[in-house]
């Protein structure tokens, strides 16, 4: 019986040569960044607008038919109601030079989620090009792809995949 | 930097995960055992072939030499424990079908390397596993492992582990793999760990933070507090770094290096583009990724440590979800250039870019197995999880009737994890040789799941 016990330990150290070394230091937690946001994209748009004067948001929300255009199933071409929105945001636009934006670019739940990360720049960069093209500076205008993280509509049906796959122009509060 | 690293950031929560994989979870039956001899005569489990054999074993409690206090408990409660994830483990591969270790026979410490095989023939397991539990004066455990053939009565491998007392678990998974090893002639992936996205709150408010744990869903910890979105992390090679893509401030979306040992992260590009879908190299040189630069996305690989990207890929389309083969030489990746997602193969130099998946629907998310044999990737349209050869023939569908997005293979190259369900999502894999699907619990909801390499290599 002492026997054995000691030749299982013996045994059991030597196996044991090549795995003693395994323990790792554990992963420490990942510190949020401490930098000030001036605006900090959160994918939601031009949610939480309050009242506010010419040139704010509430100003633009109120001044054009829609802060956002969309897009067919993993389209991103701008369509005839499209240009009419962007028109009107890119007159909102030159009255206010000094006003910048980020463009959000989103897709709907029905591609994987890298793809759609690309899908979501590809719509961004479309309504992008479409207000350069009608005179606002690309230096006003910043894009963000939200892929399918920030659905404007959580259900999964052909209305909410409608209203999720669209580009947002969002205007600082 | 923008992230920093404080040494002393309490671990954000230190969740009680259920242990219990396999019994909440869906299996499908496995055929009956069709074990084939191998070339010494021993009983093995087919994983390659068409067959698909559940191989009965026993696995009895594992007695100590001397019940002892540990750090983890005592070593008669963790000789009952042990044997309870060796069986466990065994069954979450579907190669298998344990036998106890309640209902067993007792086995004293002195049986553990003379087995009783008269007591376990009963039971109609071919194998069986002993072992045992000792503490040792250093404060470390022995864990001791054996398996037996129990119809040739006689002895197919050993295995001692010596661990810290926290770390027994991992010492009950080598358990597991010597055995699976042994009995499927392949390599093992149960002492590994699983880094996620866990996600909770509303849809359009989404919360995801970096979470990692073993991959039984044990041992679970937070490695980001949610204050800013995370997707896509995956293990190194070699274990010594973890990337991931993050939403920041109000800059970019961008690729990032956490570095383990130091705990500094960092990102892996400088330009001011939206950088995503990173995968590490096999050797863990370099890190494959896509970057978007005005509307059009494509394949670049970079040196881990940070330089000039490469670019692989310069059609006006969508080129991401690089993966390189296993001796490097390879790469697939998907893009929509023809007009939908479809795979594509090329040289790691980019060159000779030549699509393999023709069937209807598309195509996305291809994983390179480590072994080498297959592709993993997500059917798009019904999505589901599929592997195909690397030549694009045998395309086999491994999920059914879920919503499965992004496998993640096991270090072995024969399970696959993913994430199963659109808005609230949860991680399950899938055995490629038996079929055998299985839930990894979550404290909250699960995705973006990346096997690690096996932690003792």
């Amino acid at each position: 019986m002492k026997m054995r016990m000691t030749s299982i330990a013996a045994i059991a150290l030597a196996l044991s040569l090549t795995a003693g070394c395994a323990t790792r230091r554990a992963e420490r937690p990942i510190d949020p960044p401490t930098e000030t946001e001036v605006t900090p994209n959160d994918g939601l748009g031009n949610d939480g607008s309050q009242e506010g004067g010419p040139g704010s948001r509430a100003d633009f929300l109120r001044s054009v038919p829609a802060d956002r255009v969309f897009f067919e199933l993993d389209s991103y071409s701008i369509d005839g109601e499209d240009r009419a929105t962007l028109d009107a945001q890119a007159a909102w636009l030159q009255r206010y030079p000094n006003v910048r934006v980020t463009i959000e670019g989103h897709a709907d739940e029905r591609g994987t989620r890298e793809y759609n990360l690309g899908l979501g720049d590809r719509r961004a960069n479309a309504a992008r090009d479409y207000l350069q093209s009608r005179g606002v500076s690309p230096d006003r205008m910043t894009v963000i792809s939200w892929g399918k993280e920030r659905p404007q509509n959580p259900a999964s049906n052909e209305e909410a995949w409608a209203q999720n796959r669209r580009a947002v122009t969002v205007v600082p509060q | 930097m923008r992230m920093r690293i404080v040494p002393t950031f309490r671990i954000i929560a230190a969740a009680a995960v259920s242990l219990t994989v396999g019994s909440a979870s869906i299996a499908q039956t496995p055929a009956p055992a069709q074990p084939q001899e191998s070339e010494d005569g021993q009983l093995v489990v087919d994983v390659t072939g068409g067959q698909r054999a559940a191989l009965p074993i026993a696995v009895p409690y594992m007695p100590t030499p001397a019940a002892t206090d540990t750090a983890a408990g005592g070593t008669e409660a963790l000789g009952r424990q042990v044997a309870q994830i060796v069986a466990t483990d065994l069954g979450n591969s579907g190669l298998f079908t344990p036998i106890g270790p309640g209902g067993l026979p007792n086995v004293s410490f002195d049986q553990v390397q003379a087995p009783n095989y008269g007591a376990f023939s009963s039971t109609g397991a071919q194998n069986l596993v002993q072992g045992f539990v000792q503490a040792n004066p250093n404060g470390s455990l022995t864990v001791g492992c054996y398996l037996y053939d129990v119809a040739a009565q006689n002895q197919l491998t050993r295995a001692g582990y010596v661990v810290q007392p926290r770390d027994w678990r991992r010492a009950a998974h080598r358990c597991a793999d010597s055995i699976y090893s042994r009995l499927t002639g392949e390599g093992a992936y149960f002492d590994t760990r699983i880094v996620y996205v866990s996600e909770t709150g509303p849809a359009r408010r989404r919360v995801k933070r970096l979470a990692i744990m073993d991959y039984d869903g044990a041992n679970h910890r937070f490695l980001t507090n949610g204050q800013y979105t995370v997707l896509t992390p995956r293990f190194a090679p070699d274990q010594r770094t973890i990337v991931f893509m993050t939403y920041q401030g109000n800059r970019q979306p961008r690729v990032m290096v956490y570095e383990v040992e130091t705990g500094r992260v960092r990102p892996l590009v400088e330009q001011p583009h939206m950088t995503f879908a990173p995968r590490y190299s096999p050797d863990s040189s370099r890190i494959i990724f896509s970057m978007a630069i005005n509307g059009n996305t494509d394949i670049y690989t970079i040196p881990v440590g940070g330089g000039t990207p490469t670019r692989l890929t310069n059609t006006a389309g969508i080129d991401t979800g690089g993966s390189f083969s296993p001796d490097g030489r390879r790469i697939v990746f998907e893009s929509d250039r023809s007009g939908n997602q479809q795979l594509y193969v090329m040289n790691a130099d980019g060159s000779n870019q030549r699509r393999i998946s023709f069937g209807g629907g598309g195509y996305a998310t291809p994983v390179w197995s480590p072994r080498g044999d297959l592709i993993a990737f997500t059917r798009t349209g019904s999505f589901q999880i599929g592997v195909m050869s690397p030549e694009g023939s045998g395309t086999r569908i491994l999920t059914r009737g879920v919503y499965a997005e992004g496998p993640s293979w096991a270090p072995n190259g024969r399970a696959v994890m993913f994430t199963r369900g659109a808005s609230q999502g949860q991680l399950w894999y899938v055995d490629v040789a038996s079929g055998a699907l299985r839930r990894v619990q979550t404290p909250l909801g699960g995705s973006d799941p990346a096997w690690s390499p096996l932690r003792s290599n």
